[in-house]
């Protein structure tokens, strides 16, 4: 004979087990949607077509041009596998720079250059002072953390 | 655990506590943010802009716990009848939404100068503004009922379903790509955050988490004088 407590325990660890396993499956199922933005090779796997899509990657170091206009630049983000050519007239955060995670809002053109409608800075998780991280760039072992990871499983 | 559900004891142990936390609150306050504003070091990228995640972080670490607390607390409720467990999640209830709103405004402040924006649809900052909301539902529906037993045992089911939640937040950032950073203090591979930055940040963390003992016991003592209060009104009322 189980006691009431005993019942009312029971039950209610059942009906969490329920829940968190509709959850889980859920959040499985709208992975893709979940998702904040795509790496560079998830746009070779699955082109994005004419969608609206977000990007995340590194600004490759030497890639980034100031058009003549003085509005619009050219830069390149990676996630070292693959990388895509960006083009943006909007103004860019404080933090954009060669090394840095961004995250680029927009199309990609058919011709494979991306047009950014919106630029954002991703930082990674590392705080430090400026002469450790000067210490670190010195000596060859400050690597930026590629933002994010990629959506789709890369065709190998 | 029953030794600790009787009313009289838990008034006995919070008032020899109470005082000792507050005080160790405030000691914990003035120095971590003496740490954390004027000691601590500029970040290599973010410049001053870093000293918002002595407050941030923090912030967050606690809406998080609260809310789990209070999720234990009503399943402590729901299933054994713990007396206090109820009035110990309707304390701590405005207690969470406050950390939860201090840490997405903070939050917000943090963005606009860093990513380039105040606020992204993204798993983590989405999350959170659902954990602000779950706080707001839940004392909501604890005062919407004319039987407060029967709101209670509502909104011990509304915590309880809300807790799949907390770890929805925690992990959101490993689990999706979102503009919020992975974690830096509880990570795999120990902290990715300077020793001169992380002391005062979990000084600061330590005065929050005092601070919240301190408030919490007020507010509960408050409940339990309103009950006091309300019992004998009614005998009053009954017995003439």
């Amino acid at each position: 004979m189980m006691t009431r407590k005993k019942r009312r325990l029971y039950m209610l660890l059942l009906a969490l087990a329920g829940l968190g396993t509709a959850t889980a499956l859920t959040l499985t199922a709208f992975e893709e949607n979940v998702a904040f933005f795509f790496s560079p090779s998830d746009l070779t796997v699955k082109p994005p077509g004419d969608k609206l899509v977000r990007v995340g990657g590194l600004v490759a170091g030497g890639s980034v041009t100031k058009e003549g206009d003085g509005v619009t630049t050219r830069f390149t983000i990676t996630d070292t596998a693959h990388t895509v050519d960006v083009t943006t007239n909007r103004p860019l955060p404080d933090l954009f720079r060669e090394g840095q995670g961004v995250l680029v809002e927009g199309r990609l053109r058919p011709d494979g250059l991306f047009v950014a409608s919106e630029v954002l800075a991703r930082h990674d998780e590392n705080y430090m002072p400026k002469e450790v991280a000067d210490a670190l760039k010195a000596s060859g072992q400050f690597r930026p953390e590629v933002p994010g990871k990629p959506v789709y499983e890369t065709a190998k | 655990m029953h030794r600790f559900a009787n009313p009289a004891r838990f008034l006995r142990l919070a008032a020899l506590v109470l005082p000792w936390v507050s005080v160790l609150s405030a000691l914990l306050f003035a120095a971590g943010l003496y740490l954390a504003l004027f000691v601590s070091p500029e970040d290599y990228q973010q410049g001053d802009t870093v000293r918002i995640m002595y407050v941030h972080v923090p912030a967050a670490w606690m809406a998080m716990f609260t809310y789990s607390s209070m999720a234990v607390a009503a399943a402590c409720a729901l299933v054994w009848r713990h007396p206090l467990a109820e009035i110990y999640s309707k304390a701590a209830a405005p207690l969470g939404a406050g950390f939860t709103l201090l840490c997405l405004v903070t939050g917000s402040l943090w963005g606009e100068p860093m990513w380039g924006t105040w606020w992204v649809w993204d798993a983590r900052l989405t999350s959170v503004l659902i954990l602000f909301f779950l706080y707001l539902g839940y004392m909501a529906l604890v005062d919407a009922f004319d039987d407060p037993q029967r709101g209670h045992r509502a909104g011990s089911i509304l915590l309880l379903v809300g807790a799949i939640n907390v770890p929805i937040i925690k992990f959101s950032v490993d689990w999706w790509n979102t503009l919020h950073q992975p974690a830096s203090v509880l990570r795999m591979g120990g902290p990715a955050i300077h020793g001169d930055m992380l002391w005062p940040l979990l000084i600061l963390a330590l005065a929050f988490k005092t601070y919240f003992v301190a408030t919490v016991i007020l507010r509960m003592r408050a409940e339990l004088a309103e009950r006091k209060i309300q019992t004998l009104r009614l005998t009053q009322a009954g017995g003439v």
